[in-house]
């Protein structure tokens, strides 16, 4: 009886198993678990004649018919790893596409260019401690012109040059007129960019924009000097174009610093040596600075013997145009959908 | 200001190469905006004497000359020199060239301008009917010149130096340009405004001298004069305008040219020499920076000179010939009957010297700055001289530029001087004086420059020091008079430092702190535009000021803007009050460029008038799109998404009467009954107005409201534990019933209703006429168990009655 019952398994065992290793899809694969191992499987059945065993005999039978099943279990389970990956080997040829075809997108917008320097700017300035105020566009002559030492009579107010609302109303030709309403309503120590719009009385062309966008630091605090400008000035510019540049500080004038300079920046294309963008000079001039005057200090409130102070402004359309190496400013404000995907 | 190296050299040797000079000077303060070598591209032009010359054998016209151009060799066109000495031979189309006559000649390889066109030629050597021409005779105008600076010339023939005033230095194989006084730089400053004592040679001297540390040389001008009466009065009726009038007067006056080393020094500068009195004007005004007038005496009326301020409507015929009537705020120059002059900008018709002139009156007085700007303004005159009085005058320098004016009367020869002269003087001559302390100088700057090197840097700049006289320890900077620009310590420092070097200061960064707030419209602005942006809108930027009949056009009424009082043109007359027109400008540009489609937003300002002085500045988000698969609901999407990201609950109501938008496709947006803003379809109308052919979609909305009803942070809701049971419903109504209002009554029926969508809409077959079908997901779910299919059912059942109390049926 037991030898019987043994040959049984050996063969069903090896039955099995060649036919699973013959088999040649999941579902047969699935269909001799069923027919070998399930409820009414051969393997069950042949166990389930156990019972006409002796108490010696069982377990004999029963350890070599756990042997050949999980034997066969092994047997199922690589043949269906084997299989599957079979399968989904040739779904996935069959799936190959071309990656080469162009993209679905889910298409989002861009900024503008100045806002995207803009964006830089704050962060550098925000970075430094400073904080970002704004101020109106039409303002008075007081805050843009009077109170910046730029008095009755000086050119900068010629209406050929400003945009006059009322005599004592204009637009805005800097963003100056930001800075004296903030030290008018702060108490140092004042760290504030103010960028915003400003407009003079030029027409549009290649190199100008009766609107523009400048953006002007301002720092007023005890023990502050030129120094201090030169060093804020160079960590800005580095941090905007790389620690390779160089800046140069020549005398200049406005009514509202003293010492007053030009910034020039050693030229990002060519690194000085001469280009067509800095016109073989090397340099490029890039803004205006100085020490605040002692009288706007005072006009604001402000006592010069106590406090010092700092000012600049760059224009954004020119560090624009220069980092994009954009060759007309009109672009800027023409908005062709063209121009502003670029960027 | 175009600086003659050459005159500047009269008063200080820098003799460096120009480039070193040029950085120099931009670095301590005068910028070098680009200098010109006045004999390029000339070349190899020497003196030669016509040795013998006869008629060409085969030709009428064209004559064979051979000159003596001294040891000079030219450059044959190979390259290599052709041996100098022996004579040259010249074949010459000009008649005017006799034997031994001295004539400028280009030699081979030489360069000089084409007598026609003036175009640069290069001279080579050439053969002309068969005769050899190794160079070329040449014409006044073939060496850049004119009859100005050479009256002596033959107009039409080659220029013989013979009648040349200096023909005595003159040598075979002289070099012509130095002759000429052509061997000269112009060096073009950018003069800054408050630095007018730079707008002269002297000045510039002063600079350079400073700049490179080397010795000036300028002497007090002086004159010997004749006795004799004066024949002149100066009265100064206007003292505020005028406070100095210097005059004097040059009798037997002898017109005539200037000699070369003054008018080579002003064409180097860039003006014309005309006559020797005219130049010595204009001579001294650029030496000194100080205007100089000169009239001729026959027309002074009544020997009298007035300075006053005109009468109104007064009338005076300028130099250039045309008649101003003038205004009472202009300061004129009168004798006693009629202003001969406007004061500071441009004498009157008779005023100047004339070939007959035979008396001179020389003025040279200090006009008030403002007011000469604003008369030349007026009058549309800005000249060299009122340019220079508008910058500030030094009422001192006005005497050096008077004596300086007479030396070069008695010098050239043109006049005898009478001794005396006049000098109405009413200016405050005070020296400035500024309380000198390194230290604080120091403290400006930041750096540590000892005291003795500034006091040495200001030494150099003219200034001189002097004991305070209360405090011995305490010291006056005693500024020259020429610096009208100084005035404060801070002043002083600036000087100290753009002669010390801007450059040579150390830097330093300040560890700030700012007190002050960011402006929170900022960041929220940029919030907006990145949603925006991410729903595909680019970003423009549009002119702040449009024209006033773009609201018309766009569909805007009565709209009161603020206006601009001196626009650059009715395009861009008033501020704008609303972005749509901006907006409409952007779609048609592109659309008329043909870009297909595109969707644009822009966070602008509008200006609305106000009460108060300023107007009331808004920001305004502004989106615009159009393209094929735009429509009503793409722009919802963008304005939906925008106000889920900001967490505000808006309102959206049909709008009919907004003229701007089509009146079935608009609506406007609402929080809490306060209009947020406007959104729909451009009315067709408008978009004709604007020359957008096709669909173009707008929304403006108020950024300040958005702000206000944005929720910065939303609160956090619990996740749901429980399933969800969802059920579809198609319904069938009338087409004029709203999905809005649907929506409305179904989640205002049912009990744990979570969340309704519409996902199909249709009409057509199998839908009756007349009706629209609606296909709506709902999902219900409840808190806190699980939900049975008999709850849902109910739920739905009780729906349906609600929507069939309004005719709403199921499909």
């Amino acid at each position: 009886m037991i030898k019987e019952t043994l040959a049984q398994i050996e063969e069903l065992g090896g039955r099995a198993l060649a036919a699973i290793k013959e088999s040649a899809d999941l579902d047969t694969v699935n269909d001799l678990r069923v027919k070998i191992l399930g409820k009414k499987g051969e393997l069950t059945a042949v166990l389930k004649t156990m019972g006409r065993l002796s108490a010696e005999e069982r377990p004999v039978i029963g350890a070599r018919a756990n042997e050949v099943r999980e034997a066969v279990e092994k047997a199922i389970s690589e043949q269906m790893k084997k299989l599957k990956l079979l399968h989904y080997e040739s779904r996935i040829r069959k799936e190959a596409i071309d990656v080469t075809l162009p993209g679905k997108r889910a298409a989002s917008g861009k900024p503008h260019p100045m806002s995207i320097v803009l964006g830089d700017l704050k962060d550098i300035f925000r970075s430094m401690g400073y904080t970002v105020v704004t101020g109106p566009e039409i303002e008075e002559t007081r805050y843009v012109f009077d109170m910046l030492n730029t008095h009755e009579g000086h050119p900068a107010r010629d209406e050929s040059d400003t945009f006059y609302v009322s005599d004592d109303v204009i637009l805005r030709t800097q963003t100056s007129s930001v800075q004296i309403r903030t030290m008018l309503e702060n108490k140092p120590p004042i760290a504030v960019i103010s960028p915003g719009r400003v407009f003079r009385r030029d027409e549009v062309d290649a190199t100008h924009s009766p609107v523009f966008n400048q953006c002007e630091a301002l720092v007023v605090d005890k023990g502050i000097t030129f120094a201090d400008l030169k060093g804020t000035l160079e960590t800005f510019m580095k941090r905007l174009y790389g620690s390779s540049v160089k800046l140069r500080f020549r005398p200049h004038h406005f009514p509202y610093t003293e010492p007053s300079a030009e910034v020039d920046l050693s030229c990002f294309k060519c690194g000085g040596s001469g280009c067509s963008m800095c016109k073989n000079e090397g340099w490029i001039e890039m803004l205006g600075a100085g020490v605040v005057h002692p009288q706007v200090l005072r006009n604001c409130g402000i006592d010069p013997e106590i406090y010092s102070g700092f000012a600049f402004g760059v224009g954004l359309e020119r560090i624009t145009m220069m980092r994009y190496e954009i060759d007309d400013m009109r672009h800027l404000y023409e908005n062709d959908i063209r121009f502003l995907k670029q960027f | 200001m175009n600086l003659s190296l050459k005159w500047l050299n009269d008063y200080v040797k820098a003799d460096m190469k120009i480039e070193k000079f040029a950085r120099g000077m931009t670095m301590s303060g005068s910028k070098v905006e680009k200098w010109t070598d006045l004999s390029e591209p000339l070349k190899n032009i020497v003196c030669g004497r016509v040795i013998s010359i006869e008629k060409h054998a085969d030709s009428d016209k064209l004559w064979v000359a051979q000159v003596d151009a001294g040891n000079n060799a030219g450059e044959s066109a190979e390259g290599g020199t052709v041996t100098g000495g022996s004579p040259v031979q010249i074949v010459t189309g000009a008649q005017n060239v006799t034997a031994n006559a001295l004539v400028p000649v280009v030699l081979e390889g030489g360069v000089v301008y084409n007598f026609h066109d003036g175009t640069v030629t290069k001279i080579s050597r050439g053969k002309l009917r068969g005769v050899e021409s190794c160079g070329m005779m040449c014409s006044y105008n073939e060496l850049g010149l004119t009859l100005e600076d050479l009256p002596y010339a033959d107009k039409d023939g080659i220029l013989i130096l013979d009648s040349d005033p200096e023909a005595a230095k003159l040598e075979p194989g002289m070099d012509m340009l130095e002759f000429l006084g052509i061997r000269d730089i112009a060096v073009e400053f950018e003069i800054t405004n408050n630095r007018p004592d730079c707008l002269s040679v002297i000045g510039l001297a002063r600079e350079a001298g400073a700049t490179f540390n080397l010795p000036v040389d300028v002497k007090k001008p002086a004159f010997k004069g004749v006795d004799g009466e004066l024949n002149l009065k100066v009265r100064i009726e206007n003292k505020e305008l005028c406070s100095r009038y210097m005059g004097a007067v040059v009798r037997n006056v002898k017109i005539a040219p200037s000699p070369r080393w003054l008018t080579e020094r002003l064409r180097a500068s860039g003006v014309r020499a005309i006559n020797n009195l005219v130049d010595i004007t204009n001579f001294v005004m650029l030496e000194y920076g100080h205007p100089m007038h000169a009239f001729d005496k026959r027309y002074v009326d009544g020997d009298e000179i007035v300075v006053r301020s005109a009468a109104e409507g007064e009338k005076i015929v300028l130099l250039d010939g045309e008649e101003r009537v003038l205004c009472a705020d202009t300061l004129v120059i009168a004798d006693a009957k009629k202003p001969i002059a406007i004061a500071g900008v441009m004498g009157g018709e008779f005023s100047g010297i004339m070939d007959d002139t035979k008396e001179v009156v020389f003025e040279s007085a200090c006009f008030d700055g403002v007011s000469v700007r604003k008369t030349a303004q007026r009058i549309g005159r800005r000249t060299e001289s009122s340019a220079r009085f508008e910058k500030g005058i030094d009422a001192a320098n006005a005497e050096n530029a008077l004596l300086r004016a007479l030396e070069l009367v008695e010098l050239l020869g043109c006049g005898e001087v009478v001794k005396t002269i006049i000098d109405e003087d009413f200016s405050c001559r005070e020296p400035v004086k500024i309380k000198f302390d390194y230290k604080r100088i120091n403290e400006i700057l930041g750096s540590d420059i000892p005291e003795n090197k500034q006091k040495e840097i200001l030494k150099r700049l003219g200034f001189e020091f002097e004991n305070c006289q209360s405090n011995d320890n305490c010291q006056l900077c005693v500024v020259p008079s020429i610096r009208i620009d100084m005035a404060l310590e801070c002043d002083l420092a600036e000087e100290v430092a753009r002669i010390y070097g801007y450059n040579e200061i150390p830097s330093s960064v300040p560890r700030v702190f700012s007190g002050v707030a960011s402006a929170p419209e900022l960041a929220f602005e940029e919030k907006v535009g990145a949603v925006v942006q991410g729903q595909g809108c680019h970003e423009c930027m549009t002119f702040s000021f449009i024209s006033q009949k773009s609201y018309e056009r766009a569909g805007i009424e009565d709209c009161e803007s603020v206006i601009i009082r001196n626009p650059l043109g009715e395009e861009t007359g008033v501020m704008r009050t609303s972005m749509l027109p901006s907006m409409l400008e952007v779609l048609a540009r592109n659309y008329n460029n043909r870009n297909a489609a595109g969707r644009f937003y822009e966070t602008g300002t509008v200006y609305l008038p106000s009460d108060n002085k300023l107007a009331d500045e808004k920001k305004i988000l502004c989106i615009g799109l159009y393209g094929e698969s735009e429509d009503f609901l793409t722009l919802k999407g963008i304005i939906e998404e925008l106000l889920e990201r900001l967490g505000i609950n808006a309102k959206l109501t049909p709008i009919i009467s907004n003229k701007s938008y089509h009146g079935g496709r608009c609506a406007e947006l609402t929080a809490d009954g306060d209009v947020l803003g406007v959104m729909g379809e451009i009315h067709p109308l408008v978009r004709d107005n604007f020359d957008i052919g096709t669909r173009a979609f707008c929304a403006e909305l108020k950024l300040e409201k958005l702000m206000h009803y944005s929720i910065a942070a939303p609160k956090f809701k619990q996740l749901p534990k429980f399933p969800a049971m969802t059920r579809d419903l198609s319904l069938l109504c009338c087409p004029e019933i709203t999905a809005g209002e649907i929506a409305e009554i179904i989640s205002g029926s049912a009990a744990n209703l979570e969340q309704v969508t519409l996902f199909d809409m249709y009409t057509g077959a199998q839908v009756p006429e007349g009706k629209k079908s609606m296909s709506y997901k709902l999902v219900f779910r409840k808190k806190d168990a699980t939900l049975t299919d008999e709850e849902t059912d109910k739920a739905v059942a009780k729906i349906l009655r609600a929507l069939e109390n309004k005719n709403i049926t199921l499909r």
